[in-house]
Formats: C-alpha cells, sequence, structure tokens
C-alpha cells in the first residue's frame, strides 16, 4: 500500500478514501492452510487416542505379532514417491506446460491408487488374522487413524480426478493454478501426516 | 415375506410409525402447534408471493450482512425452544416433590435437559455470535464482504440444518437422554440403543463442519481484507475479540468433529474406544470433548466482551481504556482457555498434581478479565454516559458477570470443586456467566446495531422491560441454584423426596416465568419498533454518534457496503474522520466487482441432513445415495468458475445520492 500511515495535516475528504479500485489480497491459499491445521488436529486427536489405547490388546493380537514392516515400507514409498510427482506436476504448471501437468497429476495418482490398494489389503490380511476394530480398543484406534489417512487420500485422488477434467477445460488459469496449489498442499500434507502414522503405528508398535 | 421385510429394513432401517410419538400428549399437542404456525407462515408466504425474492434474496444471497441476520433469525427461533425446554423442567421440579411425581416422565425430562443445553449452546448462543461477527467484523474493517462469500452461505445452512435435526428429534424418535456432553458409557450402543444419541452426534457434525468453515472464513477475512492503514493494532476491540475466537474455532471444532466421530464408530461398527469391555476408555472422551468444550466457553464470551467494549465507548462519548490492554487481556484468555479443560472433573482422580495446574490456570483465567472490567468502568469514568437500552444491559452484564466470576474461581478451587461437583452449584455458576454473558450481550449488541441493519432503532420502552424482566429474573431464577447447591442438590434431578426445599425451586420457577415475559417483550419490542418505524428511522447511518466504520455508510448498508474502501488512520477510524469534516464525495464512482449469489449452500446443506437423517435411522440405502449426492453436488459446484459481477457505476451513483440526499434533510 502505497499511502503514507500518518494523516496529512489538514485532510480532506480524499485522505480518508481509497479512491481507485481496491484490491484487496486473495486469500485461498492462507485459508486452506487453516483447513489443513484444522485437519492436522482431527489427527491429532487420534494419535492422543492411539497412543493412550497403544497397550489395551484385551488379550487379543499386537501390532508387533501382525505387522508385515516390508509391506508398509513398499506403501510408504509408494505415497512419498507420489510427493514428487506432485512436485514434478507443479513445476511443469510453473513453465505453463498443461501437458506434462496433467501426465505427472496422473501418475501421482496412479501411485495414491496403489498406496490405498496395499493398504485395502493390509486391513484385509489383518482382519482375516482376527485382529478387526471390534477386537480390542488397540485395534479400534488403529484402524480409525491408519483409515482416516487412507480416506484423506481416498477423497485427494477424487478431487486429483476432479481436477484434471478441470484443467483439461479451462488449461491453466488463474483459478486452476491456485487448486492446483491447494491440492499440492493437501498431498504433502497426507505425507507428513503418513510419516508420524509410520513412525508411531509401525515402527514403534513393532517395537513394543 | 421375509425378503420384504429386507428390502423394508434397508429403505426405512429403524423408522416405523411406533418411532412417532402419538402417545404423549405434550408432544402432541406441540406438533399440532407446529404444524398450525408452520402451515400459517407458509401460507402467508405463498399468499404474499415472497418466495421468490426470499429465494433470490435471502436464502441463495452470499452477502454476509443478509447471512448474519439469517444467524440471528435462527437464533431466536431456537431461543424460544430452548426456553420452552427450560421452563417446562422449572415447573417439572418445582412440582415433583415426595408423593407428587411432577408431569414429565422421566425418559422425557432427560431429553429436556439435553435438548436444552445442545440447543442453548449449539444453535442459540452459536449462531447468535457467529450472526454479530458476520454482519459487523466486514463494515468495521471497510471490506465489502468476507474472504470466502460462498463459504459462509453454506456456513449458515449447515448450522440450519443441524438445527432442523435437533428440532425433527421431537415429532421424530427422540433426542439424546444423556446431558449436553453425551458422555459414554452412558451414550454407548449397549446403554443408550435408541436414536437420540445419534441424532445428537449428526446434528452435532453437520453444524460443526459450518462453524468450523466459518472459522477459517473469519480468520482469513480479518487478516488479509482490512482497509488500508487499519493495522492490527488499530483494529476495533469487536475484531480482536472476534479474530481471536474464530482461531479458537479452527483449533477446537476439529477435536468434538474427531471425538464425535469415535463415539459413532463405537455405536455404528462395535469399535471399542469408549465402551466398559475389551480395552476401551470412557475417561478419553470427557478428556477429548473438554478440550474443545472449554475453548467453546470462550468462543462465546469472546466477541460479546467485543460488544461490550464497542457499547460502553460510544455511550460514554470516549475513546475505550487501555486499548492495547484490552487485545492483550483477549489474547491471554485465548491461550489460557486450552490449559485448563480439566477442571471440568477435578473428580476423575488426576491426582493432587494435575489437579492444581488447572486449579491454578483456571485462577489465572480471571486476571485478564478482571482487567477488561476494569478498563470498561475507566472508560465510563467521567465519560458523558447516555443511559440507552444496550448501556442498560452492559451494565446488568458488569455486575452479573463478576459474580459468575467469583464462583467460578470458586469452583476452580480441587477440594472445593469436590464438594460442589455436578450440584446445582454449578448449574447457577454457568448461566450466571452465559446469561449475564453472551444472553445480556447479545441483546446489547442487537439493541446496539439493529438501526444499522434496517434503517430504523427498537422502541425503547419495550427495550427496558425486556432488560428489567430479564435482569431481575435472572437473579431470582438462579440465586436459589446456588444456594441449593451449597445443600448438595445435584443436577439433573427428576424427583426430590425433602419437602423443605421446594420452596427455592418455586422461586426459581418464578424467576424462569419473568425471564419468559423479558423475551416475550423482547419479541413485541420487535413489533411495535416495526409498526413505529417510520419515527424511529435512522437516515444519518450514525444514530449514536458511533466511532467504528460501520457507522460511516447508511442504515441499511448498500450491497457493497463502501463505495469508496476507507483509509484508516486512528482505531476509532469514523470518529477521526467526523473530526476532520469529512465529507461524502459525490463523484468518482467506480464500479464494484462482486460475488453473485449460489443456491449451493443450500443444496449441500440439504443433502447434508438427508445424509445425516438417514444415517440416525439406519437407512442405509439412502445413506449410501445421499452421499453420493453430496459428494456430485459439491464436484459439481467446483466447475461453476463464473462466481462474479461488477455493479455498474450508475447504480453505484443512485445509491449513493439517495442516501446523500435523505441524510441531508434530516441533518437540515
Amino acid at each position: 500500500m502505497s499511502h503514507s500511515t500518518a494523516l496529512p495535516a489538514a485532510p480532506d475528504s480524499f485522505d480518508f478514501l481509497v479512491r481507485e479500485e481496491h484490491h484487496v489480497a486473495n486469500g485461498t491459499l492462507l485459508g486452506f492452510w487453516l483447513y489443513l491445521m484444522s485437519d492436522c488436529l482431527i489427527f491429532a486427536a487420534l494419535f492422543a487416542t492411539y497412543s493412550v489405547l497403544s497397550q489395551s490388546y484385551a488379550g487379543g493380537p499386537t501390532g508387533a505379532e501382525l505387522f508385515d514392516l516390508p509391506l508398509v515400507a513398499l506403501n510408504t514409498s509408494f505415497l512419498l514417491f507420489s510427493s514428487i510427482t506432485y512436485g514434478f506436476a507443479m513445476l511443469q504448471m510453473q513453465q505453463g506446460k498443461l501437458k506434462g501437468t496433467m501426465i505427472w497429476l496422473a501418475i501421482t495418482g496412479v501411485f495414491g491408487a496403489a498406496f490405498l490398494g496395499l493398504e485395502l489389503f493390509e486391513f484385509y490380511h489383518l482382519i482375516h488374522e482376527g485382529a478387526g476394530p471390534q477386537r480390542s480398543a488397540y485395534w479400534s484406534a488403529f484402524f480409525t487413524l491408519v483409515g482416516t489417512h487412507g480416506l484423506h487420500v481416498t477423497f485427494g485422488i477424487i478431487w486429483l480426478a476432479t481436477l484434471l477434467i478441470q484443467l483439461r477445460k479451462h488449461g491453466i488459469t488463474v483459478a486452476n493454478r491456485r487448486r492446483l496449489f491447494c491440492l499440492s498442499m493437501f498431498w504433502h500434507f497426507l505425507d507428513v501426516v503418513w510419516i508420524g502414522v509410520f513412525t508411531i503405528v509401525y515402527l514403534m508398535g513393532s517395537m513394543s | 415375506m421375509s425378503e420384504q421385510f429386507e428390502l423394508s429394513k434397508l429403505i426405512f432401517g429403524r423408522l416405523s410409525w411406533d418411532s412417532i410419538p402419538l402417545h404423549d400428549p405434550i408432544l402432541l399437542a406441540t406438533f399440532i402447534v407446529v404444524v398450525i404456525g408452520g402451515g400459517a407462515i407458509v401460507g402467508a408466504l405463498t399468499y404474499y408471493n415472497v418466495w421468490g425474492y426470499l429465494w433470490r434474496e435471502w436464502i441463495t444471497s452470499i452477502d454476509h450482512k443478509r447471512i448474519g441476520v439469517m444467524y440471528m433469525i435462527l437464533g431466536i427461533v431456537m431461543l424460544l425452544r430452548g426456553f420452552a425446554d427450560a421452563i417446562m423442567m422449572r415447573i417439572h421440579q418445582a412440582m415433583a416433590f415426595g408423593d407428587a411425581t411432577g408431569y414429565l416422565p422421566p425418559h422425557h425430562y432427560d431429553q429436556i435437559f439435553t435438548a436444552h443445553g445442545v440447543i442453548m449452546i449449539f444453535f442459540v448462543a452459536m449462531p447468535f455470535v457467529v450472526g454479530l461477527m458476520n454482519y459487523i467484523v466486514p463494515l468495521q474493517i471497510g471490506a465489502r464482504d468476507v474472504a470466502f462469500p460462498f463459504l459462509n452461505n453454506l456456513s449458515f445452512w449447515m448450522t440450519a440444518a443441524g438445527a432442523g435435526l435437533v428440532m425433527a428429534s421431537l415429532f421424530i424418535g427422540e433426542f439424546a437422554k444423556s446431558g449436553w456432553l453425551a458422555y459414554p458409557p452412558l451414550t454407548g450402543i449397549l446403554q443408550s440403543p435408541g436414536v437420540g444419541v445419534d441424532y445428537y452426534i449428526w446434528s452435532l457434525q453437520i453444524a460443526g463442519v459450518g462453524t468450523l468453515l466459518s472459522g477459517i472464513n473469519f480468520v482469513v477475512t480479518i487478516v488479509k481484507m482490512r482497509a488500508p492503514g487499519m493495522t492490527m493494532m488499530k483494529m476495533p476491540v469487536f475484531v480482536w475479540t472476534a479474530l481471536c475466537t474464530n482461531i479458537l474455532i479452527v483449533a477446537a471444532f476439529p477435536v468434538l468433529t474427531a471425538v464425535m466421530t469415535l463415539l459413532s464408530l463405537d455405536r455404528y461398527l462395535g469399535m471399542n474406544f469408549f465402551t466398559n469391555d475389551l480395552g476401551g476408555n470412557a475417561m478419553m472422551y470427557v478428556n477429548l470433548i473438554w478440550i474443545w468444550g472449554h475453548p467453546e466457553v470462550y468462543i462465546l464470551i469472546l466477541p460479546i466482551f467485543g460488544v461490550f467494549s464497542e457499547i460502553v465507548s460510544t455511550y460514554s462519548g470516549k475513546r475505550l481504556f487501555g486499548y492495547s490492554s484490552m487485545v492483550y487481556a483477549t489474547l491471554v484468555i485465548t491461550i489460557l482457555s486450552y490449559l485448563v479443560w480439566l477442571h471440568h472433573f477435578f473428580t476423575m482422580g488426576s491426582g493432587a498434581t494435575v489437579n492444581s495446574f488447572f486449579g491454578i490456570t483456571t485462577m489465572i483465567i480471571s486476571i485478564p478479565t478482571g482487567a477488561k472490567i476494569f478498563n470498561w468502568l475507566f472508560t465510563m469514568y467521567r465519560g458523558r454516559i447516555v443511559f440507552d437500552v444496550p448501556m442498560l444491559w452492559t451494565v446488568g452484564f458488569m455486575i452479573t458477570f463478576v459474580v459468575g466470576g467469583m464462583t467460578g474461581v470458586l469452583l476452580a478451587v480441587p477440594p472445593a470443586d469436590f464438594v460442589l461437583h455436578n450440584s446445582l452449584f454449578l448449574i447457577a455458576h454457568f448461566h450466571n456467566v452465559i446469561i449475564g454473558g453472551v444472553v445480556f450481550g447479545t441483546f446489547a449488541a442487537i439493541t446496539y446495531w439493529y438501526p444499522k441493519v434496517t434503517g430504523y432503532k427498537l422502541d425503547p420502552f419495550w427495550g427496558k422491560a425486556s432488560f428489567w424482566c430479564w435482569f431481575i429474573g435472572f437473579y431470582l431464577a438462579f440465586m436459589p441454584l446456588y444456594l441449593l447447591g451449597f445443600m448438595g442438590v445435584t443436577r439433573r434431578m427428576s424427583h426430590f423426596d425433602d419437602p423443605s426445599i421446594q420452596i427455592w425451586f418455586q422461586i426459581a420457577l418464578g424467576g424462569a416465568i419473568l425471564i419468559g415475559i423479558g423475551i416475550a417483550c423482547f419479541l413485541i419490542q420487535l413489533y411495535v419498533s416495526y409498526k413505529k418505524r417510520d419515527s424511529l428511522r435512522d437516515e444519518t447511518g450514525d444514530p449514536w454518534n458511533g466511532r467504528t466504520l460501520e457507522w460511516s455508510t447508511s442504515s441499511p448498508p448498500p450491497q457493497y457496503n463502501f463505495a469508496f474502501t476507507p483509509r484508516v488512520y486512528d482505531n476509532d477510524a469514523w470518529w477521526q474522520m467526523k473530526a476532520n469534516g469529512f465529507v461524502r464525495p459525490s463523484t468518482g464512482f467506480m464500479p464494484i466487482h462482486m460475488p453473485k449469489n449460489t443456491a449451493a449452500g443450500i443444496v449441500v446443506a440439504g443433502i447434508s441432513a438427508v445424509f445425516g437423517f438417514a444415517m440416525i435411522w439406519h437407512m442405509w440405502l439412502l445413506g449410501g445415495l445421499s452421499f453420493a449426492a453430496l459428494l456430485i453436488a459439491i464436484i459439481v459446484h467446483t466447475f461453476n468458475y463464473k462466481r462474479d459481477y461488477y455493479i455498474p457505476v450508475e447504480e453505484v451513483e443512485k445509491v449513493e445520492a439517495e442516501f446523500e440526499a435523505k441524510r441531508n434533510e434530516v441533518l437540515a
């Protein structure tokens, strides 16, 4: 803003007004950050619940007995790679390359779907072993925490598919750039949360 | 036969004709009144052919002013329902002694106290506070609207959808019988197999989404959209308190969402978070819900502190005393409100160390709050105080709130709390701060800003009548409860054995009736003022000689709020403009960029309500379909790229010239 903050000595009415059109900064990215932080608090509550219930096996199986760490490591790599490919999509967008953006986005979506597929396989396996969400408070907390993350990835993929159609329709416009930025933040955020899940649920869970 | 049965289960879930409480005369009578009243309103709207107008100008409106008014109307309607619950409880408790059992069966009485708490907090106090912020914040910061106007509309309709579900529970099924925070294991599926708790969960989840979105919306609005020159320390105090409240919303409501989800997973999928067996831990729930619940108290009261700050300084004709201490006090309260939640369950047995910590943090909160009280007093000191109705509410608040604050400090002492926990003393305490604070503040705010919203002032006679009824009624209704609490009477009782305490309940009933008259006076006030609107009209836009920017525009403000964005140099921006002989320009207008109305908000919220209803009644087919519809509706909305338009410069010129002409006519 190019006006001085001090009131002139003998102000006239126009010193109190902006005569040209006043452009307000777009707040979408800040708003989306706030949303992510609120989402982060949902995960915080779920992490806290998981921690409190982390020994409540009720005589049932423990995580250490059933986790298949190599499988989870592979799954983790899928998600981490998907963050890298999303980064590539953003680089293409910055250069104004629509096709490249869309290809990298699609690859990101495939990685996300692979992650989800493996997660569902893991869930199926656990339930088959008698460690379903009803078995004990521990498994309730496990499925809820990991499942909430998985649901977020699912919505991320739906959003990504929607955005692909919108990109095809309108190209890299201001609105679409903003949307790509928001989804980018969302996607990386899910990665960060997953690192927490991997560490606290799987690594620490395998040790206890 | 059995296949047919399965199909009807899939479609109707648990819902059957037995769920409609035709056997209960009280509910049946209420239902008939609602149907007749609702039918009359719908008929009148159709007769006067205003549906199209309502749809275009209100329901789909994304104008923050319209949305603010709709929030206030929702709050008033729900206040009537919440008060009806209150008076029913008071009558019942005044009767149910010894051999008399009162007129409400226990299962009905339990629903009433639960609904009363839920409605008053979520669907009365919250809409009032959010509605005030909606109307006033953009005007005070010199903005044309909020940061996300569509989300604002969606927030309102989500809140209304939640309220709708609570109201539906009155006639279809039942409401929770568990108290307003629905502690498990009582609310687990074993102990509460009915739909009551599910109504509770889904109405709060749906309304909660609305509240969270509006929290984000206002933080961004206040951070990004202030008029040039309005630095943080030049924001009006109401804007500051609104900012802190919305930060609290963003930081607290996700925890409510999470804990409600965990409870529903226990109920719907047989999980074991809060169950008595298989490792569940019900105290987790109590902790989590209060991590949301305590900040919620401050979410409600902070903007009201802002309201009183505006009113005190306007009616004392003085700059607010101690602006920066007011701001810092608000910030300290914001932070401390996260460090006190355990004082709601000292008796849980966390040990002396933990209890001491939370007891001390709770007591510390009274310091910034006390600072605020002194700031208001010093603002009044040597001011030319005009005792209009808003000022009556303000002084009434200052007296009442100090009493409530002191009983709060009393409860913050863990050993005292062990005696008073869950007693009527607690009930008296929180009504003391919520009625003395939030309700008095809302009425003060309504009276203060009413001319801005409608263009005419409220009739002072009925306003004073309403104030005195509320003020005296409050003391009559709740001082006996303090006494009873000291005697050890616990809350939520539907029957008493000891006839010697009946008199106190009868006095409390008298107080509740007086409060009811106060509400009636308020409604009469609205009607009388509308009838007398020509003599109460305000053409200047500034009927109280105000200090902040909302008074610089016409009453009611044009759709675009300000033809020119104001430049700000001082906390009391409008006061300074007036002091420097500000004259409104009559030329040089520009076309104004505005967002378009949309029906997406009410569509999404409507589908959410259907989804919630389907989940409550286990109608899995409808639930699946409505969830898919919800996703599709949101995705379709994102395909709408044409969301704005320009108000042509001729229209701006015309509106501004009309305002100026009327204003000059009055001033001449």
